[in-house]
């Protein structure tokens, strides 16, 4: 049996008095698109970002390749890991943010590059030749020398992408991708996720997009209040939801 | 009531009147001919003194001890300035208090108190030594050596200068989004890296307006460094006219070099701060050397 590239037992996390997380389990294969939905406010955003340790959590654990995420155990004994390890594990975790979060002040390529060349050592020509092969991927190699803010916003969640790509990551995490895209603007980014998603590349993503989880999601799992709700085949839980909180939701959105 | 002319045609309309700005702009004219005719009339101002002086070479010594001020105590103030902000930024609660004193120190007492302090040194340190806290020295040396005018003067306006570049690099490094430092984290960068090739190069937009004003008052503040007879600029020209009594005609001589120096710095500012506005605008910045070669600016892309 290979290992899930994520397993999460028993997750949780508060913010002052607030639990956001109360206890969420997940496995994620190798290869696997999940697709999480729920109301805002039901804790999937922050458990995505519990998974590259962005945010750390409070009980429970998170393995990502067999890997323990942001602590370490040995001998019976948890400590939590020092900023250089966390460092060293979120290389391998790419991440795709609601607000693109392009370096402003870098060009497109630059902001691909930045990271492969300064973090992992590559050599710069290779860098750049990878950063153009992955920006004709998303279908924006003409634009490797505009800056972010000369770009429209499905442009430049598109070279979000590309950056995250860029350091070949075992495993993507998107947070809302496409929630801060004019409507006409999000087709461009989901038909890149899309892609990816066809190629075996490990995806959590977290959407309002129901057509999205439908159609590409191996499995689509629904949240709410901190919990995992049910989990399944996109047509289990898109089509044949067994909780009421499941239906209320998608007859909301849908 | 009648309808509406709605064949008017509004080109050609005539301009409304402004009274009140031709009777401001009549006022301020004649007192810029006033200004002019003193200026020309008056012989207590001396200009063949004036001419005389200005490019003496005693001047010019005293512009570079100036400069060399300027440049020293704000590069003292600067990286003192770094530090203090990352200090106060930090999750260190004593760094944080202990930052905090000193801006609060130093931004509280008038600089040249501060100069004259420094100066005054030995009075309360006599010999200043370097060894194991409360333990054993390795070297000392009298304070009175140690301490000359021109250290006196760095360390007055170089940690002064500190204690306001603190706040001025603070208020840069907090208008950073939050979202720039999450997404280089979740590129696998380093702190520090982040820090220096995606936080501080953003912040230094903010940064850089006020510390050029910061120069600008720096260079006139060393004028300060008079009273502990260090021979500046203005010390310079005090001397002379101490001997010859043309007082008026020499600090002209000051203020015609104080112009053209802060002048030069306007200058020099505004295309730093073009520099790092790229990617700010849509536009991108022209700079320094397409300016200085008369090349036309880049025609802007246009988002598809």
């Amino acid at each position: 049996m290979t290992v899930p590239m994520v397993r999460a037992r028993g997750v949780r996390k508060h913010f002052g008095h607030l639990e956001v997380l109360k206890g969420i389990d997940l496995e994620v294969r190798q290869g696997e698109v999940v697709v999480v939905l729920g109301p805002s406010g039901s804790g999937k955003s922050t458990f995505l970002r519990c998974v590259n340790h962005l945010e750390t959590i409070d009980g429970g654990s998170i393995h990502v390749d067999g890997e323990l995420i942001g602590f370490e155990a040995s001998g019976g004994r948890v400590r939590h890991l020092r900023k250089r390890e966390i460092t060293r594990q979120r290389r391998e975790i790419g991440m795709v943010f609601q607000q693109f979060n392009l370096f402003p002040h870098f060009t497109v390529v630059q902001n691909v590059i930045e990271a492969p060349v300064g973090v992992r050592g590559e050599p710069r020509d290779q860098a750049r030749e990878r950063a153009h092969a992955l920006l004709r991927r998303v279908g924006l190699e003409d634009k490797a020398a505009a800056y972010p803010r000369q770009l429209s916003g499905g442009q430049q969640q598109r070279v979000a992408i590309a950056r995250a790509l860029a350091m070949r990551p075992k495993l993507m995490l998107f947070d809302e991708p496409t929630s801060a895209l004019d409507p006409e603007l999000v087709g461009e980014v989901l038909a890149v996720m899309k892609g990816l998603a066809e190629d075996g590349l490990t995806m959590i993503v977290v959407t309002h997009e129901i057509g999205f989880a439908r159609e590409v999601a191996d499995r689509v799992v629904f949240m709410d209040d901190g919990v995992v709700v049910e989990s399944g085949t996109p047509a289990d839980v898109l089509d044949r939801p067994a909780s009421p909180r499941t239906k209320a939701f998608l007859s909301r959105v849908l | 009531m009648s309808l509406p002319d709605v064949d008017v045609d509004v080109a050609g309309a005539a301009r409304t009147r402004h009274p009140l700005r031709w009777v401001a702009s009549i006022v301020l004219l004649v007192l810029a001919a006033q200004l002019v005719s003193l200026l020309v009339t008056n012989p207590n101002f001396q200009w063949d003194v004036v001419a005389r002086y200005v490019n003496a070479q005693i001047i010019g010594q005293g512009i570079f001890t100036t400069l060399l001020l300027t440049v020293i105590a704000m590069a003292v103030g600067v990286v003192l300035g770094v530090l203090l902000a990352i200090g106060r930024l930090s999750e260190n609660p004593v760094a944080r208090v202990a930052c905090g004193l000193y801006v609060w120190f130093f931004r509280g007492t008038p600089v040249l108190v501060q100069l004259v302090l420094w100066y005054n040194l030995s009075y309360l340190l006599p010999e200043i030594s370097f060894g194991v806290p409360f333990g054993p020295e390795f070297v000392s040396a009298d304070t009175n050596v140690l301490i000359t005018p021109l250290l006196a003067a760095i360390l007055g306006l170089g940690l002064n200068e500190g204690a306001y570049m603190a706040e001025i690099i603070r208020g840069g490094l907090m208008s950073v989004d939050h979202g720039q430092t999450e997404a280089a984290s979740a590129l696998g960068m380093s702190g520090a890296r982040t820090f220096r090739r995606i936080v501080l190069p953003q912040a230094m937009r903010f940064i850089i307006p006020p510390t050029g004003s910061q120069v600008i008052s720096m260079l006139k503040a060393t004028s300060l460094v008079s009273v502990i007879a260090l021979a500046d600029l203005l010390y310079t020209v005090q001397s002379i006219y101490n001997r010859t009594f043309q007082t008026i005609p020499l600090l002209i001589v000051a203020c015609v070099w104080y112009l053209m120096i802060t002048s030069i710095l306007y200058v020099g500012q505004s295309f730093i701060e073009r520099h790092y506005a790229r990617g700010a605008t849509r536009n991108a910045p022209q700079s320094f050397w397409s300016f200085l070669t008369f090349r036309r600016r880049p025609t802007p892309e246009v988002p598809s």
